[in-house]
Parts: structure tokens; C-alpha cells; sequence
């Protein structure tokens, strides 16, 4: 292998002009250019709902990613996604609720007079939410991390749905079942996408380094990792204290994003839906994550045709309600039936990969010629 | 407490734990011979109760043709689901069958909402089944016996079929090692379909007690039993009826009493299975009757 830098000066000059160019995007979208510019030639922006939808690819984006790390790249089937996303909703919520709203929200039980007073600018309760889930990763792994395989996904279901129920019954932290309303929406385009670039960033920066070399070798065989002289363990925990990390802050996100959050949000089918994404997308690629969250968020939504009254002139059809979820996992199975590695399996899209295909356009061109 | 309140909890938990046990044997069934966690098993449950609410009332049948229907047709969808999405990907890691075994819970699930909305519906219990009769002091409904007795009885067939019968044999082999057996001439896609017909055979028939004893059912009452039950196979043993069965009324005993003797712990009743999961797994992950895997290198 010869030695190549980390980014070469062609691969940083690219990254910064696809940046520029999503931030551009971005800046349209959200209706601030046309209020800044005031240029008459610029197509309208994106209304709230189209708006609504690229925040959630981004915060699904965030979700599949962490999800990723824990499965795809260090192969530990963890299904306790939706309890750490829980973990960091409920935690930043608290943070960023003004203690007048506190105050009217809980009325089954008094807030305790710790968490009234509290209030934190929105970028720390994000973080917060993300070390609290941490800690909590921290106390389940250890007991949990020596299970193997599909014991581990039992188990760490198990725990989401205890978080589900700690938070139904601890009334004075989190308001019990009435789940906390009203929350400010500060998640917006230009915060959710900053979040996942630099999760993105910070995420390929680990998996290519020596310790992400060290994730992969434990998914791919761990008792030869073991042999090698890898601690087991310790690269295990460190990767589901990561993935808990980032589900925190996509919890706090979607919290952020939603402006409600209720217990009945955080079941195991929340969980489903982003191991969905990492599934489809390709486990061990995080330009899979992105891809399949893009696809299976935008899928979802239009979905929604299905569910709605069809009229074709001659005949008519009502709508089914919840016909978009059997579509939606008729489509899960199709996919691990037919083409289990998803749609990048563990290949990923780099500026390399991309010039590779440009010029192999090119040469088919030439030949053809 | 009095000695009746402690019988009528004592009942109660007989009944929820071989409701348990029912549908654990399903699940160390298949998990014993495919390795698998067959995560749509609690759906199955669902599916037996749905089918017979409707073939009682829409189709007005007699309530024992609408168990029986219910159950065949319990059966045959476990064998088509066995089919369609388990056996395209038996070569396959078993994390890929993990994820379909996913994907035919969540479709099970969202079908049933579609088909039969997602409202809960109360459940007509008869009249003879409920009317309180009064044993020792301990006013019971004749359901709470009908249960576990119904429990015995199917167990002892299962038992029957599993160490004294051709295709029971098969069964056995086929946990041990799948690959002689295939070499030794058993069809071992057909006895591991009769794996699942008889699973989701006994997951309809628990289901539909279920759905007499708490008279209420919605597409998502089979999830939170199914998990339990899981965990149930886990502490008995996981590959042994008998453990499964034990493990089911351990866990039924587990969640009546705490709850029974420390009433202000009630809304953590769900979290209790998990805790004993996470505990058996750390201290004898083998479960009670489970016999030890040597892990190959």
C-alpha cells in the first residue's frame, strides 16, 4: 500500500465546492436568500413540509450513521437505538424548555427543582443529550457487550423499551406519559445539516484511521482480532458508546425538529425504521446511510399516495390508512431477500470513485467511436 | 396477605406463565434447529386471536370450528412464512434472516392494521367461561384452571410427537447437526416447515386464550408477549420444551408476584423479563436446561 495523505489538495478543493454548493441550496431553500438577495429570477423557495422532509433525511442521516458504526462496521446487532434517541430527546428538551413552560407542562407531578431552573443554549443540550445517552451505553455495554450476536439484539431491545418505561413512570423528569409539548424548533435546515456534515467528517476521519481498521477487523472475525492482539472488548464498547453518542444527538435533533416528543414515539419501531435505512443503504457504507436515508424518508412520504382516496375518473378508489407501512416493509423484505448488501454494500462514493466512473464514461464513448 | 388473595395471584400466575410457555416452545423450537430468533412468532399470536374474533362474529361460526380454523390457519401461515422469507437465506449469515425475521414481524403488524384497523377490540368471552366460581376462599373464573390445563395437555402432545415419533426424531437431528441429517436422507425442509406449523400452532392457541383471558386485542398485543416469551426460552434453556415451559411459568410467577407483594413497582412490570434476561445471560447463559455449546474455532 503506498502511503497517500489523508486529503489531497484535488479531494479538499472538491469537498469544499460540494459544500458551498449544499450551503447555497440550503440558503435557497430556506426563503432567506430570496429575503436577502431580493433577486425577482430566483424560483420560490421550498414550502414548510418539503422543508420538514430534508431536516429528517438529515437527522435520519445522523440516526443510520451511528447505527452503521455500531452494526455495519463493528458487527454488533444492537436494536436499542430508539431508547438512546429517547435518552437525548427527553435530556435536551429539558435543556432548552424556558422554567415558565416547565412550570404549566407538569402537572401530574412537580418538576424536580433542579431540572426547573435549568436552561441551556441549544448546541449544549444537543451534546448533553448525546453524553447522557453515552453513560448510559456505558452502563448497559459492559454487562451487555459479552452477549454474542442475536442474544445482544434481545437484550438491547430490552433496555429501549426500560428506558420507555423509566420515562412513562418518572413523572417529576419527564412528565410521564403526557410527554413534553411545545418544545422551541430550533432544529433547523441549516443546523441539522452542519450537525451531519460534521458527524459525516468526523465519522470517515475514524473509520480511517487505525482504530476504525480495528472496528472492522473485530466484525469481520473477532477471535482472529483477539489473536492479533486487538482488545476485543474495549473496541466493542468504544464503538456502541459512539453510536449511542450520535443517537442521542439525532434524538435531540428529531426532539428539536418535531417540537413534541412522547414515550409512544421511542418503541422498537422507531429502532426498525433505521435499521431500514442502514439495511437498504448497505451495511459498512456511510454514503449508503445517506443514500438509503434520503430514499426511505422521501419513500415514506410520498407513500402517503396510497394512503389517500384515488380518483381515476371511471373508478374509485378509498384510501387504506397504514397501507404505506405494509409497502414499506414488503420493500425491507424484497431487499434482504433479493439483494441483501443493499445498495452501496460496503462500497462508498469518493471524489476517486467518481473521476474512476467519469472517465470511464468516456472510454465506453471512445470505444463505441 | 390472606391465603386467598395469595391463591387467586397464585392462579393468576399459573395462567399468565403457561400462556408464556406456549408461546416460548414455539420460539426454542425454531430457534433450536435454525438458530434463529423468529421475531414475527408474537404476531402469529396476534393473528390466531384476530381469527377467531371474526370467525365468531363475522362468519358466525361456533366458537370450536373457530379455534380449529383458527389454528390450521395459524399453521399454514407459519409454514408459508417459513417459506417465503426464512428459507431463501438458510445459507445466508444469520443476521440476514435476523433482519427478514424483522421485516415479516413489521409486515404481519402493518397488514393487520390495514385489515383490521388499529383500534382495539374487545373480546366476547362466553358466559360459562367466566362466571366466578369459589375454590378454597379464592374466587376464580373457570378460565384461569382452563388455561394451564389446556397448557398440560398440549405440552404432553408436543412431548409425544418430539421423543416417540419419526418426524420428532428428525427434529432432533436436525438441532444437532443439519447437515448429516440432510446426508442421511431426511427432507429437511419439510421438518423444519412441521417445526413451524406446529409453533405457530401453539402460538395461535395461546393467543387466543390470551385474548380471552385480558379480552382485548389490537395488531400489536403479540410484541410484548412474544419478547417475554423469548426471554422465557432463554432462562428455561433455549432447544428445550421442557425448559421453555418451565422458564414461561418461572417468568409468569415473576411478574404476579412482584407486582403482588410490591405494589408500587407495578408500572415497571414490563421491565422485569428483560432484567432476568440480561441477569441469566451474565450468570448462566445456557439457562437452566440448555446444554452447553462448545464454541468451534
Amino acid at each position: 500500500m503506498n502511503a497517500k495523505p489523508a486529503f489531497n489538495k484535488r479531494d479538499a478543493a472538491l469537498t469544499a465546492l460540494a459544500l458551498a454548493v449544499l450551503y447555497l441550496f440550503l440558503w435557497w431553500a430556506d426563503g432567506s436568500m430570496a429575503g436577502a438577495l431580493s433577486w425577482s429570477f430566483l424560483p420560490s423557495p421550498l414550502n414548510g413540509y418539503e422543508i420538514q422532509i430534508l431536516n429528517l433525511v438529515a437527522v435520519y442521516g445522523i440516526l443510520a450513521i451511528s447505527l452503521n458504526i455500531i452494526y455495519g462496521f463493528t458487527g454488533m446487532f444492537s436494536l436499542g437505538h430508539a431508547g438512546f434517541m429517547a435518552i437525548g430527546a427527553y435530556v435536551s428538551a429539558l435543556c432548552v424548555l424556558s422554567p415558565e413552560q416547565k412550570e404549566i407542562m407538569w402537572i401530574i407531578d412537580e418538576i424536580l427543582p433542579p431540572l426547573a431552573a435549568l436552561h441551556t443554549p441549544f448546541w449544549f443540550s444537543v451534546i448533553l443529550g448525546g453524553v447522557v445517552a453515552t453513560i448510559f451505553a456505558l452502563f448497559i455495554g459492559i454487562p451487555v457487550l459479552r452477549l454474542g450476536g442475536d442474544y445482544l439484539g434481545i437484550a438491547t431491545l430490552g433496555f429501549s423499551e426500560i428506558i420507555r418505561v423509566l420515562i412513562v413512570n418518572a413523572t417529576p423528569i419527564t412528565n410521564g406519559s403526557l410527554g413534553i409539548k411545545g418544545i422551541p424548533c430550533y432544529t433547523d435546515l441549516f443546523t441539522s445539516f452542519t450537525w451531519l456534515i460534521i458527524v459525516i467528517f468526523c465519522t470517515v476521519r475514524l473509520l480511517n484511521s487505525n482504530f476504525g481498521n480495528v472496528l472492522k477487523a473485530v466484525r469481520d472475525d473477532e477471535i482472529a482480532a483477539q489473536v492479533m492482539g486487538i482488545n476485543v472488548f474495549h473496541a466493542k464498547l468504544f464503538s456502541f458508546c459512539l453510536g449511542a453518542f450520535l443517537a442521542g444527538a439525532g434524538g435531540a435533533l428529531l426532539g428539536n425538529l418535531l417540537t413534541t416528543i412522547d414515550p409512544k414515539m421511542f418503541t422498537f419501531l422507531l429502532t426498525y425504521n433505521i435499521l431500514m435505512i442502514v439495511v437498504a443503504g448497505g451495511l459498512g457504507s456511510i454514503t449508503g446511510s445517506i443514500i438509503g436515508s434520503v430514499i426511505i424518508t422521501v419513500l415514506l412520504e410520498w407513500l402517503r399516495v396510497v394512503e389517500e382516496p384515488l380518483d381515476l375518473g371511471f373508478i374509485h378508489i378509498p384510501g387504506i390508512p397504514g397501507m404505506r407501512m405494509v409497502v414499506f416493509s414488503v420493500c425491507l423484505l424484497i431487499i434482504i431477500l433479493y439483494r441483501r448488501e443493499g445498495i452501496m454494500g460496503m462500497r462508498e462514493i469518493t471524489w476517486n470513485s467518481i473521476g474512476r466512473w467519469f472517465s470511464s464514461l468516456g472510454q465506453s464513448k471512445e470505444d463505441k467511436a | 396477605m390472606t391465603l386467598e388473595l395469595f391463591l387467586q395471584h397464585f392462579f393468576n400466575a399459573l395462567t399468565l406463565g403457561s400462556l408464556y410457555g406456549l408461546i416460548a416452545i414455539g420460539y426454542t423450537m425454531v430457534y433450536g434447529i435454525l438458530r434463529l430468533i423468529n421475531f414475527a412468532h408474537g404476531d402469529i399470536l396476534m393473528l390466531g386471536a384476530y381469527f377467531v374474533f371474526y370467525g365468531t362474529t363475522l362468519f358466525c361460526l361456533p366458537w370450536p370450528v373457530a379455534v380449529v380454523v383458527a389454528i390450521l390457519g395459524s399453521a399454514l401461515l407459519g409454514v408459508l412464512m417459513d417459506k417465503i422469507a426464512y428459507r431463501p437465506l438458510r445459507s445466508a449469515p444469520r443476521i440476514s434472516a435476523l433482519i427478514s425475521a424483522i421485516a415479516v414481524s413489521f409486515f404481519l403488524e402493518s397488514l393487520a392494521v390495514v385489515v383490521f384497523t388499529g383500534l382495539p377490540r374487545p373480546v366476547h368471552q362466553p358466559e360459562w367461561l367466566v362466571s366466578i366460581i369459589t375454590i378454597g376462599g379464592a374466587r376464580l373464573m373457570p378460565l384461569t384452571l382452563l388455561v394451564p390445563g389446556v397448557t398440560a395437555v398440549l405440552v404432553a402432545a408436543l412431548l409425544y410427537v418430539v421423543y416417540h415419533t419419526k418426524p420428532g426424531l428428525a427434529m432432533q437431528a436436525i438441532s444437532k447437526d443439519i447437515e448429516t441429517t440432510r446426508m442421511l436422507g431426511v427432507s429437511v425442509d419439510k421438518i423444519i416447515a412441521l417445526t413451524f406449523a406446529i409453533g405457530s400452532a401453539l402460538a395461535a392457541a395461546s393467543g387466543i386464550m390470551w385474548a380471552l383471558r385480558y379480552p382485548q386485542i389490537n395488531p400489536y398485543m403479540g410484541v410484548f408477549p412474544g419478547f417475554k416469551a423469548f426471554i422465557a426460552a432463554v432462562f428455561g434453556g433455549i432447544g428445550s420444551i421442557q425448559g421453555a415451559v418451565v422458564g414461561g411459568l418461572i417468568l409468569g410467577f415473576i411478574e404476579i408476584m412482584t407486582v403482588a407483594f410490591f405494589p408500587e413497582l407495578s408500572g415497571y412490570r414490563d421491565a422485569f423479563a428483560f432484567i432476568l434476561l440480561v441477569v441469566v445471560l451474565l450468570v448462566k447463559p445456557t439457562g437452566l436446561f440448555g446444554e452447553k455449546q462448545e464454541e468451534k474455532i
